[in-house]
């Protein structure tokens, strides 16, 4: 995965953040690995979606929506692919794929980096992811699930919060241009 | 080469990787018992297709059989027809006999409630060969003991009498005949005259006075004064009363069906018939102490 970020012509006025090498992917797939692993010991961490923050966050500041649709398509179908044979490819794949567009795209026009903004941005994006998975599990999957009930509501605010954490770490891996 | 904008490139690699893995869904997914979902989804786009293409081709089906594959359907039809006819000639074949079944029973009927008069079942054969004369042929006659001036009738009413007698025919000269007639009263008012026929299908009854009153709808019966017809036995029902003078001119239709004659009855002796009850199912109230006891035995009046 590319590291290096461009600024376009019409966002001149929003930075553009590079990476240190290889920082990109090991997120990644410390996210996925983490994602797989923490519940295992720490059941109520299943709240947690690192992945989807890894994607929000690598969209929001890579600020290039066809990249940030890329990540995030890769981000979801390797999640799909560790859920296990129950989980069909393309689930979180789509799900991802539509947040890494969004944020990627939001992150070209609006400055993210605020700690307020940023956890507007995680709830809300993470009620979007949720909702496509839905979507897709109802239609597609033909599979009984719920629009909304309070522990999307919850986690929503749990991954918001824990973003907002995230992000100022992940922010460090950042190279100074 | 013109450029795409970014903008447009993303949403179009958004479009289409998603586009992907909604097919890649689709691959992987079972729905139910429907199978794969791709299959589904296949089939759900394909039908619409299938079902107007099935649409079509009926049509062109329809089209073709009726409008341009017509050989054979003359010929057909024409098979058609003649098993039709067929059909129509056998229905009528057993209407006939469903029809004579009935008479036969009525007769029957007829013949076993007065079992103690003697009479003669007999088959019409023939009828007239002109129109001027009202006659009928049946396949009774003298060896059956049928004599010249024997009363005919059917479980209806009187028919007429015995003119010519072969050895195993006669002739029937129908009440409605011209020189046809019998001795008549009113049920009612117990007026008595002759009723004779028209050569038309009506009877008329011409010498009541016109001073006495006849109502259209009232019964007719022999008198039993013609020494042919025993009394009581019904002739018609007074169709129309005209005012005449000296007499009324009163129409008759016959009880009878004169113009219907398959089977008829043959009365051997002048002795009384009785046509009571039938007279009674029919409306008519004959006066007491005129009418002759059916089962009296004795003829109303003996034939010379």
């Amino acid at each position: 995965m590319n590291d290096t970020f461009e600024l376009r012509g019409g966002e001149s006025h929003i930075e553009v953040h590079k990476f240190f090498p290889g920082a990109v992917v090991g997120i990644a797939v410390l996210s996925l690995v983490l994602q797989r692993i923490l519940p295992v010991y720490l059941p109520r961490l299943e709240i947690l979606d690192l992945p989807l923050l890894a994607t929000i966050y690598f969209g929001l500041s890579r600020r290039n929506p066809s990249t940030g649709l890329l990540l995030g398509t890769v981000m979801g179908l390797l999640q799909d692919s560790l859920s296990g044979p129950t989980v069909p490819l393309g689930e979180y794949g789509i799900a991802k794929t539509v947040i890494g567009y969004l944020a990627s795209s939001i992150g070209s026009r609006l400055d993210t980096e605020h700690p307020l903004a940023r956890f507007a941005l995680v709830a809300v994006f993470y009620v979007v992811h949720q909702s496509i998975l839905t979507i897709v599990r109802r239609l597609l999957l033909n599979e009984p699930e719920a629009w909304f009930n309070m522990h999307l509501a919850v986690a929503a605010l749990v991954n918001a919060v824990l973003g907002v954490v995230l992000f100022v770490g992940l922010d460090r891996l950042r190279r100074s241009s | 080469m013109v450029g795409v904008p970014s903008r447009h490139r993303s949403l179009a690699l958004l479009a289409g990787v998603l586009l992907t893995q909604v097919l890649m869904l689709a691959v992987q997914v079972k729905r139910d018992s429907r199978g794969r979902l791709i299959r589904v989804w296949s089939m759900t786009a394909v039908t619409p297709f299938e079902k107007g293409g099935a649409w079509g081709f009926g049509k062109v089906r329809v089209v073709w059989d009726h409008y341009f594959a017509l050989q054979g359907t003359t010929r057909q039809n024409e098979e058609l027809r003649n098993e039709n006819d067929e059909l129509k000639l056998e229905i009528s074949q057993l209407r006939s006999k469903a029809a004579e079944g009935d008479r036969l029973a009525a007769l029957l009927n007829f013949r076993q409630t007065r079992l103690k008069v003697p009479m003669v079942m007999a088959r019409v054969i023939g009828a007239s060969a002109s129109s001027a004369s009202h006659t009928v042929e049946i396949d009774r006659g003298e060896r059956d003991g049928i004599r010249r001036n024997m009363a005919v009738i059917t479980p209806d009413g009187a028919v007429g009498k015995i003119i010519e007698c072969y050895r195993g025919t006669a002739q029937v000269l129908l009440l409605n005949d011209r020189d046809g007639g019998a001795g008549a009263m009113l049920v009612g008012s117990r007026i008595q005259s002759p009723v004779k026929g028209t050569g038309e299908p009506m009877l008329s009854m011409s010498y009541v006075a016109a001073e006495e009153t006849v109502n259209a709808g009232e019964k007719i019966v022999t008198s039993g004064m013609d020494k042919i017809f025993p009394r009581d036995v019904p002739i018609g029902t007074v169709l129309d009363v005209k005012q005449g003078n000296p007499f009324k001119l009163i129409r008759v239709k016959p009880a009878a069906r004169l113009d219907r004659l398959e089977e008829v009855i043959v009365l051997l002796t002048q002795g009384p018939v009785d046509f009571k009850n039938d007279a009674d199912e029919q409306g008519a109230q004959p006066a007491a102490g005129n009418s002759t006891p059916a089962t009296s035995g004795k003829p109303a009046a003996e034939k010379p």
